[in-house]
């Protein structure tokens, strides 16, 4: 098993992994906090528009994306800040139209795009040096973010009429959430894919939750219970050859139940 | 000399599409006063105390806070919401919440001062839920959770406190605890509650109103004593008999 860490692209798939799941544990706890799941979903699956236009255009594909999905995501900001019960809607809408955008740009590209099946099922092993550059830099500015404003982004996320009283620029936060939630997600589905993005963005922070008192604990332990899995489901994937994306999600899905089922029997918290 | 009132509402019309919700409100809250806002569902109560807070727009009449309008004084005014706005699964201890009251967060960089964490004990002690400090708010009671946003509402030192029931879904004994909390802080404070719990509330609080769109004004101090010793299943309908003898 340790033989396999002197391959290059393993010790990428690492790292990537590890930064990745520290972006997915800070980020994730903020789109559970915020009731934002559903919206995760709509900007994963809106950004197939940004691969369609990638394989179209022969643009790069972690650049292409990452745009795409913010201009929806800023879309997605202005329409429903005001009227939140439009959300569903919305959501709902861009998530079709990204997707039926990407899907016919795909279908105009003449040949066989194996970033296609890269980009639904994740590629871990695929990652670059881009890629990890993409990826910390992307880390590094949610950390700067975090220092300088995380008393902001607690407050409206808590109760964001009360942060509006109190002065707090809610809209400018509530669009910086989308905004590096839209930016996670791309880096995500690298390495588990857009069918599986949700769950790496939610297990572990469903997890995390039961243990901690404060969102910045539940955003240090998901990001810690995130690495476990993805490094594991590295692990199972290279001893059985099985896909990395699927194995990430069923370590964490099987770790998610144990966990419920060992607090069930403790008879301590109520599973779900 | 003339004082100023700590609000002032002077021929308030309001309408969120075709039909006005709140139709020719006149209101003086005194300094001190302890006003409670009774009426049915849908009579304007809530859209009363936004427009007090300047969350909904003004658009006819005027609504001035000691003299002044909404937005310079926003400061002076600490607010508690309805308990069922809050996600109660938040992971989020009791201090973190209560220094979220503080007015415009001055310093935006990670971590908390110790002059805060001292102030959020102290009026957690005056809500009497300073052994609470570190406690995950979604393991409190929902007595206990709303005292904590009553300690929120103090962090700003407010002038004056505008609660939209509180008490909503809370026992009896919560409530009870809840209205003695606030009898206590009425001596430095200016109150406006609305409140479902009109037997427990009437206890209270000094001044009523009672809106349906429009507004009737009842001064209590003449009827305190029988509120005191009614029974807790009073219905509504001999509560506003009751409101209707001491109208002024």
């Amino acid at each position: 098993m340790l033989e396999a860490l002197s391959y290059v692209f393993v010790q990428n798939a690492l790292i990537a992994g590890i930064l990745v799941s520290i972006i997915t544990g800070i980020i994730g706890s903020l789109i559970v906090v915020n009731k934002m799941v559903f919206l995760s979903g709509g900007i994963a699956h809106s950004a197939y528009g940004g691969l369609g236009l990638s394989i179209y255009f022969g643009l790069p594909m972690l650049l292409s994306t990452s745009f795409f999905s913010v201009f929806v995501t800023i879309i997605i900001a202005m329409l429903t800040y005001q009227k939140r019960e439009n959300l569903d809607t919305i959501i709902g809408v861009t998530w079709a139209i990204g997707m039926s955008f990407g899907i016919l740009l795909v279908d105009l590209t003449p040949g066989y795009n194996s970033d296609l099946m890269s980009y639904l099922f994740g590629s871990i092993l695929a990652v670059t040096s881009d890629d990890i550059l993409f990826m910390t830099i992307l880390l590094i500015f949610i950390l700067l973010t975090l220092l300088f404003f995380y008393r902001d982004i607690l407050a409206v996320s808590y109760d964001s009429e009360y942060a509006n009283l109190r002065g707090i620029k809610t809209r400018f936060f509530y669009t910086l959430i989308l905004i590096l939630s839209a930016l996670s997600i791309v880096i995500a589905i690298k390495i588990v894919g857009l069918i599986l993005v949700i769950a790496l963005l939610t297990i572990p922070i469903y997890i995390a939750q039961k243990f901690c008192n404060t969102l910045f604990i539940t955003m240090i332990l998901s990001g810690f219970f995130s690495i476990l899995f993805t490094i594991f489901g590295l692990v199972v994937s290279y001893k059985y050859d099985l896909s990395s994306g699927p194995s990430i999600i069923l370590v964490s899905s099987l770790s998610m139940f144990a966990i419920i089922f060992i607090q069930f029997v403790k008879r301590k918290v109520k599973p779900f | 000399m003339q004082t100023i009132n700590p609000i002032s509402i002077q021929q308030l019309f309001f309408k969120y599409e075709k039909e006005f919700v709140l139709k020719d409100i006149n209101l003086e809250v005194k300094k001190n006063d302890f006003l409670t806002i009774l009426g049915p569902n849908g009579g304007g109560k809530s859209t009363l105390l936004k427009l007090i807070l300047g969350i909904n727009p003004l658009v006819q009449g005027d609504i001035q806070i000691f003299g002044n309008k909404i937005a310079d004084e926003i400061p002076n005014i600490g607010y508690v919401p309805q308990n069922t706005n809050v996600n109660l699964n938040f992971p989020i201890s009791v201090i973190e919440v209560v220094m979220m009251g503080q007015n415009n967060i001055r310093k935006r960089f990670f971590g908390y001062k110790k002059d805060e964490k001292n102030k959020a004990l102290e009026i957690l002690g005056k809500v009497n839920m300073r052994e609470f400090v570190n406690t995950k708010i979604s393991n409190l009671s929902g007595g206990q959770r709303q005292r904590v946003l009553i300690a929120r509402a103090l962090f700003g030192n407010p002038k004056i406190l505008l609660l939209d029931e509180p008490t909503s879904n809370i026992d009896i004994n919560g409530c009870e605890q809840i209205y003695k909390t606030l009898e206590k802080l009425n001596e430095n404070l200016t109150i406006v509650v609305i409140s479902h719990d009109i037997s427990v509330v009437l206890k209270y609080a000094s001044k009523a109103v009672y809106i349906n769109k429009n507004l009737t004004y009842h001064d209590l101090s003449k009827m305190k004593d029988a509120f005191k010793n009614m029974g807790a299943h009073v219905c509504e309908i001999e509560l506003l008999e009751m409101l209707g003898k001491c109208r002024c």
